[in-house]
């Protein structure tokens, strides 16, 4: 079974090198989410496994087949594209046809395979109509039905959701990673909503720059953010992210802030033993703050001035003022009335869920 | 009660229709516009009825010089014999031989130059071409070359693979010399397709063939029309490539026209030759008042975003 592999990957564009000696590895039917900002070279890699592009060093695998020197059409993939790029003469049935065109298939087995993702799609009713004719859901559903009928083990989707409303996006969502579930092909999901990976994801690789940051599953990549990237990038409203430094007495390790709060980081898990005095800088999660009645045995507890609240209906965020910058957290709805704008709040942070990261490589600790 | 008010309207917003207003008075500016345009419409409109009036008098009543005057009968002789008995050199059939010949070299002379231009200008839009910018700067350039220049490298050429004298000479010349113009407005037309739909067929098929047919052909429409109407009209219109190429006997209208016109013996008969030049002039007015809504339509295409 494929196991998709980049080996040292180099891509330049003239003399601006975009990925530079980029390794991963792809296990059989895992959801992979390249997650990153815009201009991180998540695309890039895309095509260049698609083979829209050509590496300028380095090794595709799609198992054990190098793929690095095929034609995009015998690499046995199916791409579906943030524009939907469907061909708009064509008729809904006429598209997923095309999609077969390379493939020598008997016309009886080509309409079996139409009808079939026609069927698992939901979009039968539509298929003598033309693109025009559609929606911009129905639009999406036909791009990937046309992805479907190929049959192929590795699935590409680049941003396929991003030209959708709200609601759809939430829809097609979850129908993308039904269709996962049914099928169990090995999926490549480029995305800069970390929600879309985070949901859907059964691994997620966070770019920047180029470079990998971090790869893992959801879990991992939000509860331990590898650096301060990452740790910045996921996570809505974003993590919190404070000077501070260490101080070890004993048993007890408290980190400390400019302004003379402690936070008590005992147990943390520190990759290395933790030096007195060392410059970190400590990842606070908007919800894992809560008041001093709710969370008990409080690593540390802060009394700061309220600024703004801000009502999402399933929760809220308020804004403290902490060290002359806003301190996000995250509160049920009704608690809301704890924190009055202008006033004065007492807050405790939850014991074993702060991330430490070195203030100069910015590296988890 | 007001805020429900405004929710109201905003919940429903009422379909709003345009109308152009009504004006109130004329004012000076327009009268200016429309004397200006009226000008211009008598300008082209005034030869145009001098010809077709001269075309249906008898040679007695043209000699009495009103130019202007109607015709005192209506007469089709000399469309008749401009087109049945007019003499081409030494040959007296009329202008219809033209016609048919004129007929016989657009087939192949469309065909040829659009599906050449057409096929380059794909390749060079949506394909990787190794030096392709290059090639277009050339193409670009030699859209200026005078015909007149190569003229006598393109006979030794159409006459080495013989086609020299044929209505295939004919062809192949129009469509080399249409190549340039032509490439180019199908390569910048292509360009405006989206590069996923190019990605997605590249992945699906891969065929330069099969995509061209199945994808890109179908999304020209527009484009075609005008191309077509470009091309119709300079190929029919064309004399010196006719005159050049087509030998003794695929001479197009044009030339037999000039024939009737310049090479006559005794009077000029110049009822017979405002309804020659008639004759000639049809075909493409056909064509223009056929799809001159399509040409329109397809030369600001592309203009706005849809």
């Amino acid at each position: 079974m494929p196991q998709v592999s980049f080996e040292h990957i180099v891509k330049s564009f003239g003399a601006v090198t975009v990925l530079n000696d980029l390794n991963l590895r792809i296990d059989d039917g895992d959801f992979l989410v390249l997650l990153g900002p815009s201009g991180c070279g998540k695309t890039t890699l895309l095509n260049l496994l698609a083979g829209l592009l050509e590496v300028t060093d380095g090794r595709i695998k799609i198992g054990e087949r190098e793929v690095t020197d095929l034609e995009p059409k015998d690499r046995g993939l199916a791409m579906v594209f943030q524009s939907y790029a469907l061909y708009p003469t064509k008729t809904v049935h006429g598209n997923l046809k095309f999609g077969l065109s390379a493939s020598k298939l008997p016309a009886d087995e080509i309409e079996k395979r139409i009808s079939w993702a026609a069927k698992l799609l939901q979009i039968e009713p539509l298929l003598n109509r033309k693109p025009a004719h559609l929606s911009g859901g129905q639009r999406q559903r036909v791009a990937i039905g046309r992805a479907l009928v190929k049959n192929v083990e590795v699935f590409l989707f680049d941003e396929p959701l991003s030209n959708l409303d709200a609601k759809l996006r939430t829809e097609m969502r979850l129908e993308i990673k039904k269709l996962h579930d049914e099928l169990k092909q090995t999926i490549i999901y480029v995305t800069h909503d970390q929600i879309e990976a985070m949901t859907m994801a059964t691994k997620i690789a966070v770019m920047d720059g180029g470079v990998i940051q971090q790869f893992g599953t959801p879990d991992e990549v939000y509860e331990e953010p590898a650096n301060l990237f990452v740790a910045g990038f996921i996570g809505s409203p974003a993590m919190n992210l404070r000077k501070a430094s260490l101080a070890k007495n004993g048993a007890l390790i408290e980190a400390v802030f400019p302004s003379g709060v402690r936070l008590d980081v005992s147990d943390y898990r520190f990759a290395d033993a933790p030096e007195d005095g060392a410059e970190i800088i400590v990842g606070l999660r908007p919800e894992h703050f809560g008041l001093p009645e709710d969370v008990t045995n409080a690593a540390g507890t802060f009394e700061l001035p309220v600024r703004y609240t801000e009502r999402t209906g399933s929760d809220a965020t308020v804004f403290l003022e902490f060290e002359n910058e806003l301190l996000a957290l995250r509160i049920a709805p009704d608690k809301t009335s704890r924190f009055k704008s202008g006033g004065q709040a007492t807050v405790g942070f939850q014991r074993n869920k702060a991330n430490l990261f070195d203030a100069r490589s910015g590296r988890r600790i | 009660m007001s805020s429900q008010a405004t929710a109201a309207t905003i919940g429903n917003t009422p379909t709003v229709q345009y109308f152009p207003r009504r004006k109130k008075r004329i004012s000076g500016r327009s009268i200016a516009v429309l004397v200006f345009l009226t000008i211009c419409a008598l300008f082209f409109s005034v030869p145009l009825y001098v010809v077709v009036v001269t075309s249906f008098k008898s040679m007695d009543q043209i000699r009495e010089g009103a130019i202007f005057s109607l015709p005192y009968i209506w007469s089709w002789d000399a469309w008749d014999h401009a087109w049945n008995h007019a003499c081409s050199g030494i040959r007296c059939n009329g202008l219809k031989v033209g016609f048919w010949n004129s007929v016989s070299i657009l087939g192949p002379s469309l065909v040829l130059s659009i599906v050449l231009s057409m096929v380059t200008g794909y390749a060079l839009a949506l394909w990787n071409v190794r030096w392709a910018g290059p090639f277009l700067f050339i193409l670009f350039i030699c859209a200026f070359v005078p015909f007149q220049i190569i003229m006598y490298p393109l006979i030794v050429m159409t006459s080495t693979v013989k086609i020299y004298g044929t209505v295939w000479g004919i062809a192949v010349v129009h469509a080399v010399l249409a190549m340039p113009v032509l490439t180019l407005i199908f390569r910048n037309y292509y360009k405006d397709i989206p590069t996923e739909i190019m990605s997605a067929a590249v992945m699906d098929s891969g065929s330069f063939w099969k995509i061209f047919v199945e994808i890109i052909v179908p999304m020209s429409g527009n484009i075609l029309i005008v191309v077509l109407i470009l091309q119709i009209t300079s190929i029919w219109n064309d004399y010196l490539i006719g005159v050049t190429f087509g030998g003794l006997n695929s001479q197009p209208m044009t030339v037999n026209l000039a024939n009737l016109v310049t090479v006559s013996t005794g009077t000029t008969n110049y009822a017979q030759n405002m309804a020659g030049a008639l004759l000639t002039a049809i075909p493409p007015l056909v064509v223009y008042f056929a799809v001159g809504k399509l040409f329109v339509q397809g030369v600001t295409a592309g203009a706005i975003k849809g």
